[in-house]
């Protein structure tokens, strides 16, 4: 399984096509996306960064099935998961990591990770057992099956969510800010992590965040988006060879590419800071 | 935990040495002393365990009840807005009237007195319980419900897995205070319309004139409201396992 399944090998080609979301079209009128495109091919890790308030979580949660949008549509492999007249709903092909953690704390460890397949009726108790512990110990945690959540520190808690989101066999998964309250060294074990499981099973990532440094390290393509109401400003092709490790970071082309995304976010930033944005999560 | 011995052991102290010193009004006070020894002569007549079982068996059956209906009340009105919508309005209607302004009223529907006293029990069982786990239901973490939904867990999936156990909590605390709002109402209720059991032994006290039985009976609901309520809170923890003991 950890191989990545026939299903997951093909599939998870994500199609954005001018989508707009409003809130409160009625009162305040807040427009969050405008005429929002993107293509997203089978398997690429997409970055998404933006100033504060810029549609980037909005755009997440319609991708998840939480929120619908105003106008355009959202395909997923030929098959419309959001448009006029369609509702959508969220699914297990489409597994969100979200910001602050999700874990169900009154769950050991080994059942949040089971619980997807096992609820999907696509694996059996023992099947789902065996592939969490593989996994789970791909990424150095062995041993803490039988643990609470609330007994784990954050990097691990961030692991086994992850890992909890790979088991469900998703064919895209959507990570909105997961590191973002880590520290520094955490964040980049994190994100080593976060590659090798990428590497593992080339799933599509829709990877959300504020971090310019992180999206270039991570990410095959990084979309910088403008401050609201969110509009695609710039993206940038990161041709960073893979597997990557963190000495990329000192590499000359990742200061290239990263005095690129600066440049192309410096000034959505500031009119966003000056427009007074709030935090939009 | 010694500093809680510790504060008990000062005010019984204090109170000791009021008597002793036969300060101001608290002087003709019986001293701990005299209350301890009441007690001891108390737990040897059938009358004071007959009350014990009277009182007691009220709090339970009134306190039951009010969270056997309170929980589920509560947990149908959390998952469902249209029940909610037409029941809450209700129920915020009857819960600012104090249990005990049900007296009378329950007195007159309710054909046997014993009755009423559990009605009245049972009234502020409820409320202390389905307003606490109505507030544990809404303060579930939305993420949760949407890792859940992205799982694809159905509704009743959602109620077992993550509605309910994030409840238990709340349902705790809801049961712990009712269990003490249980012992106020048992006690006042049998003070107004008893003929038997803890608050009637206190009444009797005071229309006797004696003071050491009236602190016999206060000392004794006392000691009541603490157990049940320490029982409710280990019973909470057990059923809590995840939650890091501090």
């Amino acid at each position: 399984m950890l191989q990545g399944s026939p299903r997951s090998e093909t599939g998870g080609a994500l199609s954005i096509r001018s989508v707009g979301k409003v809130y409160d079209p009625g009162g305040d009128h807040v427009v969050a996306l405008e005429q929002f495109s993107l293509e997203i091919p089978s398997g690429q890790f997409c970055a998404v960064v933006g100033p504060s308030g810029c549609g980037k979580t909005t755009l997440l949660n319609m991708l998840a099935g939480f929120e619908s949008p105003t106008s355009g549509e959202i395909v997923m492999d030929d098959e419309i998961l959001a448009g006029a007249g369609k509702r959508l709903a969220p699914g297990a092909d489409r597994m969100v990591v979200f910001q602050q953690g999700a874990l169900f704390p009154w769950k050991t460890v080994l059942w949040n990770v089971t619980c997807g397949p096992v609820l999907q009726g696509r694996l059996s108790p023992d099947r789902a057992e065996a592939d969490a512990r593989a996994m789970l110990a791909r990424v150095g945690l062995e041993g803490i099956e039988h643990q609470y959540p609330g007994e784990l520190s954050a990097g691990m808690l961030r692991r086994v969510e992850i890992v909890r989101a790979l088991l469900i066999e998703p064919k895209i998964l959507l990570l909105d800010e997961p590191f973002r309250a880590l520290d520094a060294l955490t964040k980049s074990v994190m994100h080593e992590c976060l590659l090798e499981l990428y590497d593992l099973t080339r799933k599509t990532v829709f990877f959300v965040t504020h971090d310019l440094e992180e999206a270039i390290f991570l990410a095959d393509r990084v979309v910088a988006m403008t401050a609201r109401p969110g509009r695609i400003k710039k993206m940038i092709k990161v041709d960073l060879p893979r597997p990557r490790d963190y000495r990329i970071v000192s590499s000359e082309r990742f200061g290239q590419l990263k005095r690129e995304a600066v440049d192309a976010i410096y000034d959505e930033a500031k009119k966003a800071f000056e427009a007074g944005e709030r935090e939009f999560a | 935990m010694w500093q809680g011995m510790f504060s008990v052991f000062v005010l019984f102290g204090l109170w000791q040495a009021a008597g002793a010193l036969r300060v101001g009004g608290i002087g003709d006070i019986p001293t701990p002393v005299d209350v301890a020894r009441a007690l001891v002569d108390a737990t040897q007549t059938s009358r004071y365990w007959s009350s014990w079982a009277i009182s007691g068996e009220r709090v339970a059956i009134g306190f039951l009840a009010g969270t056997l209906i309170g929980v589920p009340v509560a947990l149908a009105l959390g998952m469902n807005r249209t029940l909610r919508g037409i029941v809450f309005p209700v129920m915020e209607t009857l819960r600012p009237v104090p249990p005990l302004a049900w007296v009378p009223l329950s007195i007159l529907f309710w054909p046997t007195l014993e009755l009423s006293i559990i009605f009245v029990i049972f009234l502020g069982a409820f409320f202390s319980v389905a307003l606490n786990v109505l507030g544990g239901v809404d303060a579930v973490d939305p993420s949760l419900l949407r890792a859940a939904r992205s799982m694809g867990a159905r509704p009743r999936h959602i109620f077992w897995m993550i509605v309910l156990p994030a409840t238990i909590p709340a349902i705790v605390t809801g049961m712990a205070l009712g269990m003490g709002l249980t012992w106020e109402i048992v006690i006042a209720a049998e003070m107004i319309a008893g003929k038997a059991g803890l608050g009637y032994l206190a009444w009797e006290g005071f229309v006797n004139g004696s003071l050491v039985s009236i602190l016999v009976a206060m000392v004794s609901i006392g000691i009541g409201g603490f157990l049940s309520c320490g029982l409710i809170w280990v019973l909470g923890q057990r059923a809590t396992p995840w939650q890091r003991k501090s």
